[in-house]
This record gives C-alpha cells, structure tokens and sequence, in this order.
C-alpha cells in the first residue's frame, strides 16, 4: 500500500541568533537583518515524509503559506525530493494567529487531495507556540500525534510512532489519516540533491518571472517562459483566496482571535552591582558580605 | 444573563500527583480571581484520581470538577479533548489556563482550536487590565493580559483575546508560586460524567515511559550554572564542586549544553528552567536574553567573565572579571576554610 503525504512547512525568520546588527541601539529589533530560513522542525518533517515514499511509495506534497518570498523553501523542499508543491499566499491571509493560519491551511488541504498522513514541524522558531499542527488536526476532525520521534511500523491504515517529548517518551498506535508533529531528534534532513537542484532550478511563482528573465533572457517572454515552465511542471501554482473554499472571515487579521495588544523589547536593566577584584582579597570580602546577609552559610 | 468571570485551571497529573505547573495556576488563579470578584475551578481527569481534588481545594481551587473515568487513565489527547470542550460549551468559563508542559501544549491548541477561541502560548505573567481595540474603536473591560517572550526572548509581547471565551493561554512550569497547601480552605467537588465517541480512541498508547528529573533547580536555594566560558571537564568540575560546597545545584546556559557539559535538564532560561534562587552564580556565562530572563529574579546574582562588558553584568549584584578557571578555585578555598 501507498501513502499519500502532505507536509506544512513555514518560512520563518531565523532567531537563534540574534546578533549586535539585529538589534538596534534603543533596543528595538531589525527584522529584516534576520534571515530567512526553512523553519528547523518543518524539514524533519519533510524528511520523515520523503522516507515514508521511499518505504512504502505514494507521493509527498509541501504546502507554505506566507508571502511571494516563501517561494524560497518550496523550491528547497523540491530540491529535497518532494513531489509537488504549493504557495498559499493572499494579503487575506495576512496577520493570522494560529487559529485563522490552521483554518486557512485545512481548507488549502483539502483542495490539494486525499492524505492519509499530515506532516508538519513541532514548532516554528519565530513564534515557538506549536499550536497550528494540533489546530490543523482538530479541524481536519484528525487524531494527532505531536512530539513524533520516529515511525516504528505502518501497515494498512494504521500507524505506530515513538514519541519523545520532556522527560518521557510513548509508542502510540492510530488509526490513519491522522496528522504527525516532527522534532528535531526524529532524524537528519538529508541536503538538497545536485541532480534535484539542477532540474528544479528554474520552478518559480508567476511573480518571479520577471526576475528568471533577466537570468534567462532566451525566453524573451513571460509567455514563453510559462510554457516552458508548466510543460516540465516547474510552475509552482499560487493559491489565492480565490482558489479555495473558505470563509472569509476566518482568514487572516479579521479571522484572528488574539490581538497584539503592546510589544516591550526587553533591555535588561542596569541595576547596581558592586565590582569584586578577582582576587583572594576580593573574595574573601565577597563572602564575608555574603555570610552576613544570610545568602551564604 | 451576565456573563461567567470564573477562571479555570486544567489540572494535569501524573499517576495521582498533581503536576507542579497546575498548583502554580491554581494560585495565580486565585489572584486573578480577587481582581474579578470570581472563582477559580479546577478541571482534573484522570482514574481514581479523586482525592487529588481535596489537593486543589487547599493549593487554590474553590471548586473542582473531577471527571473520573478508566478511559482517562492515560492522557490522549482525544478524550480528554472531548471532555474539557464539552464542560467549557456547557458552564461558558472567562478564563482557561493550562500548564505549558508537553501534555498543555498538545492538549490546549485542540480545545482551543474546537470552541474557536484564541490561544497564547507559553505566557510567563498573566494579568487583569483593559484593551481599546483600536480597529473598532472599541474598549474592553477586564481582559486577560496574556504576556509572553517572542522572538527568541527579544521582545515581550502582551496579547489579548477580547472577543472570544474562555480565554486561553498556556502558562510556562517554574515562573509562578504555588500556595504552601491550606487544610482549612473549603471548595466544593463535583463529579461529571464524560461520554465519548468511537472517534475518540483513534490513538492508543501501547507503552509509555516518564523520567523522573535528574535535577530540581527550581528549589534549589543556590545555583552555580556554567556557560560557554566553561572550558572542558575539569573546569566543568570546578562548578561541580562549588555548587556541592554551597549546597546548591548546577545549572547551564544553552552554549554549555550545546557544548555537551552538561544534560539539557540543566538548562536555566526560556527554553529551560525560570528559577529564582537565593544565590546565583554565573560562571563564564556572557547573558543573552534567553537566558538572562530565567534567572534574573534571583536574590543575589554573582557573575564571573573575562569580557567586562557581558550582559551578564546588567543584572549581576557583583561583577567579577577574570577567568572561571582562576576565579572558581579562589571561590572555593575561601568557603571552604570559612567553614572550618
């Protein structure tokens, strides 16, 4: 038996490290000096999906949504292995909490096919929340099983994973479909193939056209380079809201619930400290401070 | 009919123990509550897990609502999902709080996602204030200030669900104090009834394994943690013995984990521990964010590096430049003959 997968991934801003550039003086960040990166978790769930197809067969999707720039990590995904791909990108979409992101990526599910398994990463760097996974699940009606370490077995319409998660672990059985949250012990993303990135070099939205022309001036036309394109499937399709059968209310900033209410960058406070020469002297008055406000001894 | 300010607390437990995270909630609750002129309630499931209810009561809770059943035995998302969306459609709480464990943060998404309310993630305070939607020009009254780190700790965000309810927020283990257990506090303990689907049990556990934590940093009266300017096991040892003098435990930054010093139960910061010890010693740890705002709180802060300008120092009470390596014997040779 075959197993038809879809694996959600995001684009996110790359925060682990934050350096001196990324924030400003007044301690105020500079988002666009972040670079952006395929979210860490989402290729080990792209990962743990490309080995499900080597296993068993079937084809992996990788649906994004986000703005024309998330392009970016659905051409990494292709150069990875995956199958087809898909933007879902609309200013509707804009501004989404989990609630409305998991709302609007279910409904972009469901136009996309049958799945026996949703793959996505336990969480995004950039907000660490781990809801939309679970969110996606609840409104697909599909068990979940967050915290995914590795597939032991799949047979039929049943799956087992190992769990791993703080202090604990768990060997689950579900029925499929059901949808899988992947963490970052699970396995190691094998790197973009050569023969992958030269076939897939030119998948492109419609919206990067201009800029493939100026690469590829041979196409002389945006016409032309779109046949080009759609004839060997490098076109990758963008999904409006047009595209998909949604209530628009639930999208985007009016389908969100939450609402920022302030933002404080945190400047940690220069409280007065006392300087301690690294000496036996030093030390010794140190301790002796200490031994007499009752924090040492 | 006026509309429900209860605040209720998901009471998560582990073979009959109440989670530490849950009693947290329960006090914290209790503070809100005094703001609201409301009740705290606790939502505890589980089997045979009734007596845990008197526990809530003396830690907080003014009632509970024990859901007692043998398919709750183990923790599944599904039916426990079930039957914390059933009690909220039925009694409409103003406030829905969850311990941000891994079992909160499977569990809280679903329930959120199935009532259609918002959801924030990992709060580190909680707060009563007012909004003023500026879109609709709209004000709010008493909403729950749901404060949390984003960005990698970089900035603190205050969200809001003004229209939605239960109001819902998964609160991280560690950052609030739970009431010392009062045997004279009174509550009231009311059973309920789950019914199920056949959906429900989709997903079986086929075994599952917890680990007891190697480490309790949260109660640790001294910590003495290592960061990057750790060098190797002997330096690390150093930490080791100092912590063992002063009675305390050891901790580390995310760069002495990553460099393998240390298991990452160690870990104090965002992604791990919020402590806040009488005594903390930061050994070679330069004080990015994401550390810093997990130990910040501490009553006496001493921290050792060899860059005078760390960010470290902002928050240190004492500042010692120098080398861990010279610093920490010195440290140790003085407790050590103080003690004699």
């Amino acid at each position: 038996m075959t197993y038809q997968s879809i694996v959600l991934v995001k684009q996110v801003p790359d925060t682990r490290n934050i350096s001196g550039e990324v924030m400003t003086a007044k301690g105020t960040m500079n988002r666009s000096a972040l670079p952006a990166i395929f979210n860490p978790e989402d290729l080990n769930a792209l990962e743990m999906a490309l080995q499900v197809r080597e296993r068993f067969g079937g084809e992996v999707t990788v649906l994004t949504m986000g703005p024309l720039k998330a392009a970016e990590v659905l051409r990494e995904s292709l150069y990875r292995g995956a199958d087809r791909v898909i933007l879902l990108s609309d200013r509707e979409f804009a501004g989404a909490d989990t609630q409305a992101t998991s709302y609007t990526l279910k409904c972009a599910i469901e136009k996309a096919g049958d799945f026996d398994l949703v793959f996505c990463g336990r969480q995004a760097i950039d907000g660490d929340t781990a809801q939309v996974g679970p969110q996606v699940a609840e409104k697909m009606g599909l068990p979940q099983i967050t915290y995914a370490e590795s597939i032991v077995d799949l047979e039929a319409d049943e799956i087992v994973v190992q769990r791993a998660f703080d202090l604990g672990s768990e060997l689950v059985k579900c029925k499929l479909p059901c949808l899988l949250t992947v963490v970052s012990s699970a396995n190691r993303p094998r790197p973009a193939s050569a023969r992958k990135r030269i076939a897939n070099k030119l998948a492109a939205v419609p919206a990067e056209y201009p800029a493939l022309l100026e690469s590829w001036p041979e196409f002389k036309t945006e016409e032309a380079l779109e046949k080009h394109l759609s004839e060997r499937q490098l076109k990758i399709p963008i999904w409006t809201v047009d595209d998909i059968e949604v209530d628009k209310s639930q999208l985007g900033l009016t389908g969100s619930p939450t609402q920022v209410y302030k933002v404080n960058f945190v400047v940690l406070e220069g409280g007065e400290s006392k300087e301690i020469p690294a000496t036996a002297e030093g030390i010794k008055e140190l301790i002796d401070e200490l031994v007499k406000e009752y924090v040492v001894g | 009919m006026t509309e429900s300010k209860d605040i209720w607390v998901f009471i998560e437990q582990e073979e009959g123990h109440i989670s530490d995270v849950s009693l947290e909630l329960l006090a914290k609750g209790q503070e809100l509550a005094q703001t609201l002129e409301s009740q705290v309630w606790g939502l505890l499931c589980g089997h045979q897990i009734e007596e845990l209810g008197e526990s809530a009561i003396q830690c907080g809770a003014d009632r509970v609502l024990v859901v007692d059943h043998p398919e709750l035995t183990l923790y599944r998302t599904l039916p426990y999902a079930r039957v914390a969306i059933d009690l909220i459609r039925q009694h409409q709480p103003y406030i829905f709080l969850i311990g941000a464990t891994p079992l909160g943060r499977d569990l809280a998404p679903r329930i959120a996602s199935a009532v259609q309310v918002g959801l924030t993630a990992d709060c580190t305070d909680l707060q009563i204030g007012d909004y003023t939607s500026k879109k609709e020009k709209q004000e709010y009254k008493n909403l729950l200030y749901q404060i949390r780190p984003a960005f990698g700790g970089n900035i603190i965000a205050t969200i809001v669900n003004p229209k939605t309810r239960p109001q819902m927020a998964t609160v991280r283990p560690g950052v609030m104090q739970a009431n010392t257990p009062d045997a004279s506090r009174k509550g009231e303990i009311e059973k309920f009834d789950p019914s199920f689907e056949s959906s429900d049990f989709a997903l079986e556990v086929l075994s599952r394994e917890i680990r007891e934590p190697s480490v309790n940093l949260k109660d640790a009266p001294v910590i003495v943690a290592a960061g990057g300017g750790v060098q190797g096991a002997d330096e690390f040892h150093l930490v080791e013995e100092l912590a063992h003098i002063l009675g305390g435990e050891v901790g580390a930054s995310r760069a002495a984990v990553d460099a393998g010093l240390v298991s990452r139960e160690h870990q104090i910061g965002q992604t791990g521990t919020t402590v806040r010890p009488r005594l903390y010693i930061a050994a070679g740890i330069s004080g990015a964010i994401q550390h810093s705002t997990g130990m910040d709180k501490s009553n006496k802060i001493i921290a050792i590096n060899t860059d005078p300008d760390a960010p470290i120092f902002k928050v240190a009470h004492y500042k010692i430049v120098g080398d861990v390596a010279e610093v920490l014997p010195l440290l140790i040779r003085t407790l050590r003959e103080k003690a004699k």
